[in-house]
């Protein structure tokens, strides 16, 4: 009886996911441009792919990624977590400001940072120049594009990141942290010995996601540079995107996507178990 | 609490979140004090206050990106998509708080790997999928889409809610001679409805504000979202930032009051599966 509870969600997701993803795995295997009958290519669509320059780049770019989201939002967030933990009196208030960029769609963030900000004719950066400081427009920089970028991710997600750490530092025992405050420890004695160790799991969960997500990055790359200057910007998933709906290569882009859900294979089988061993509790 | 008590520590931490505030409010600002100003001022100077407020913004805003057609699409696509994954996943989440069936073990496992699965891995046969079905530009094919991708997430959520529930309600209940679904429908439900109503919250402004599945499988001008019609005005209809900035806005200012309003459930939601005691 029971049994029959479970039949609408799994009937939406199989037939959503698990079987196109299934289908993926298979066109991996074949040269396909999505009208003409499907023809087995065995490796050649990896094969093409290693020597395509710009999966390199690509892949390369993703790693990039993931080393900076690793680092920069994970320390804002848990430095202005911590911080509202100390001030407590409007911590509120701070909370839902830093969770309101969150909330607003990519593409309007993309837009707004696009042609505010880092615009020479309408944005902040104009304005700058006029002034005598040569900023660039980083999304026209070869070099720069993908960091331009990566700044406008950066501010929609570490809020998210201090919610939650916030929310899970408010969980650390209240008499620990005494202890620690009586003994005379400074804010860093305090991070270091009492507070971090407190909400590790979290911290660790969030990294895990932060390596899964940051292979699905797509949005603001695709809304903002679609991959370039001359693909310096390209991440993995906007080039399986290009791949199959402007090349119409749908095999190389299955290949592609198998290379994205390999690396997050990784994170997630790290995921799955910490969230399970909870779940038994 | 305080950590330490001197005052210096208080005025450098107010200092240092007054800071954080100023870089999450900045291209906010920007936004809307843009939105009130003819292109020439921006091209002036986009910190300036207006000089003269123009409201025109927003009508030809509100014209240009069809809102009155695109946001009524938004509208059936989030409502069909918090409808059908309420609805689903409060029944799946039951199922595997209480476990009921012996695969709830691998049911789970299999939602969690869902949720971190790459839209990559499906979307290409997808697409083809949903052409050849002539599902392209449907809207309800995109809250389909969208029950799928956000269930998962859903289900486990609703699972914490569930698992809280006293397990001696439910006996009580059996007890009372009530079927399996008179359990589930008048006892358990009302009890989870703010698990329900939290899920509903972060579900709509998760598909409000998505991207990539409405790009891809909304195509005619008269069948895309509120964002999607916001993309393409500042892609390729115009160039007026003033008027970008106004629908940008005119998007923005009921999510933003929503959230704030709710803002005790978006965050406990959006917590709630990440906090680790």
């Amino acid at each position: 009886m029971h049994r029959l509870y479970i039949v609408p969600t799994m009937i939406i997701n199989i037939v959503i996911v698990a079987i196109p993803a299934l289908l993926t795995i298979v066109l991996a295997f074949y040269n396909w441009d999505g009208i003409s009958t499907p023809t087995f290519a065995g490796l050649d669509n990896f094969r093409a792919l290693a020597a395509d320059r710009v999966f390199w780049t690509s892949l390369g770019n993703n790693l990039i990624w993931t080393l900076l989201f690793l680092t920069v939002p994970i320390l804002m967030g848990l430095l202005a977590a911590s911080m509202l933990l100390i001030v407590r009196r409007g911590s509120n208030l701070f909370q839902v400001v830093y969770f309101i960029p969150v909330v607003i769609a990519t593409a309007i963030t993309a837009r707004v940072w696009q042609g505010m900000i880092y615009s020479p004719v309408t944005g902040v950066f104009g304005i700058l120049q006029k002034y005598g400081m040569p900023i660039p427009n980083p999304l026209t920089q070869p070099h720069l594009a993908l960091f331009g970028v990566a700044t406008v991710d950066l501010w929609h997600w570490w809020g998210f990141l201090c919610v939650i750490f916030f929310a899970a530092l408010r969980q650390v025992p209240q008499e620990q942290i005494e202890a620690a405050r009586l003994e005379g420890a400074t804010y860093f004695q305090m991070m270091r010995y009492v507070l971090l160790p407190g909400i590790w799991p979290t911290i660790t969960l969030m990294m895990i996601m932060t390596v899964i997500w940051s292979f699905l990055a797509f949005d603001f790359v695709y809304i903002m540079t679609q991959g370039g200057p001359a693909f310096s910007s390209e991440l993995m998933s906007t080039l399986a995107y290009r791949k199959a709906f402007y090349d119409l290569n749908v095999g190389q882009a299955a290949a592609a996507a198998l290379v994205i859900s390999f690396f997050g294979l990784v994170g997630t089988y790290f995921y799955v178990r910490i969230q399970t061993r909870e779940g038994e509790q | 609490m305080r950590l330490v008590e001197s005052r210096l520590t208080l005025t450098v931490s107010y200092a240092l979140l007054a800071l954080f505030a100023f870089i999450a409010l900045f291209p906010i600002a920007l936004l809307v004090l843009n939105s009130l100003k003819p292109a020439a001022q921006i091209v002036q100077n986009p910190l300036a206050l207006p000089e003269t407020i123009r409201w025109e913004n927003f009508t030809n805003a509100w014209n240009h990106a069809r809102f009155s057609t695109t946001f009524l699409n938004s509208f059936i696509i989030t409502g069909t998509t918090i409808v059908l994954v309420c609805t689903t996943s409060s029944l799946t989440a039951y199922v595997i708080a209480r476990r009921k069936i012996k695969s709830w073990k691998i049911l789970t496992f299999y939602l969690l790997a869902t949720t971190t699965a790459p839209i990559q891995l499906y979307i290409f046969p997808l697409y083809f999928g949903f052409a050849k079905l002539g599902l392209i530009n449907n809207i309800f094919g995109v809250a389909l889409i969208y029950t799928a991708l956000y269930s998962p997430f859903a289900v486990m959520l609703l699972r914490t809610y569930f698992i809280a529930v006293p397990k001696e309600l439910e006996e009580a209940a059996i007890v009372d001679g009530a079927t399996h679904w008179q359990v589930f429908w008048r006892v358990m439900l009302p009890i989870v409805s703010p698990g329900i109503l939290t899920v509903a919250l972060i579900i709509g402004l998760n598909s409000w504000n998505e991207f990539l599945i409405a790009i891809t499988f909304l195509q005619k001008q008269e069948n895309v979202t509120a964002v999607i019609a916001f993309f393409l005005l500042s892609g390729q209809y115009s160039s007026d930032w003033g008027e970008i900035m106004a629908a940008a806005l005119i998007i923005v200012i009921p999510v933003v009051a929503l959230f704030v309003f709710m803002q005790k459930r978006f965050i406990e939601g959006m917590a709630g599966g990440s906090v680790k005691g």
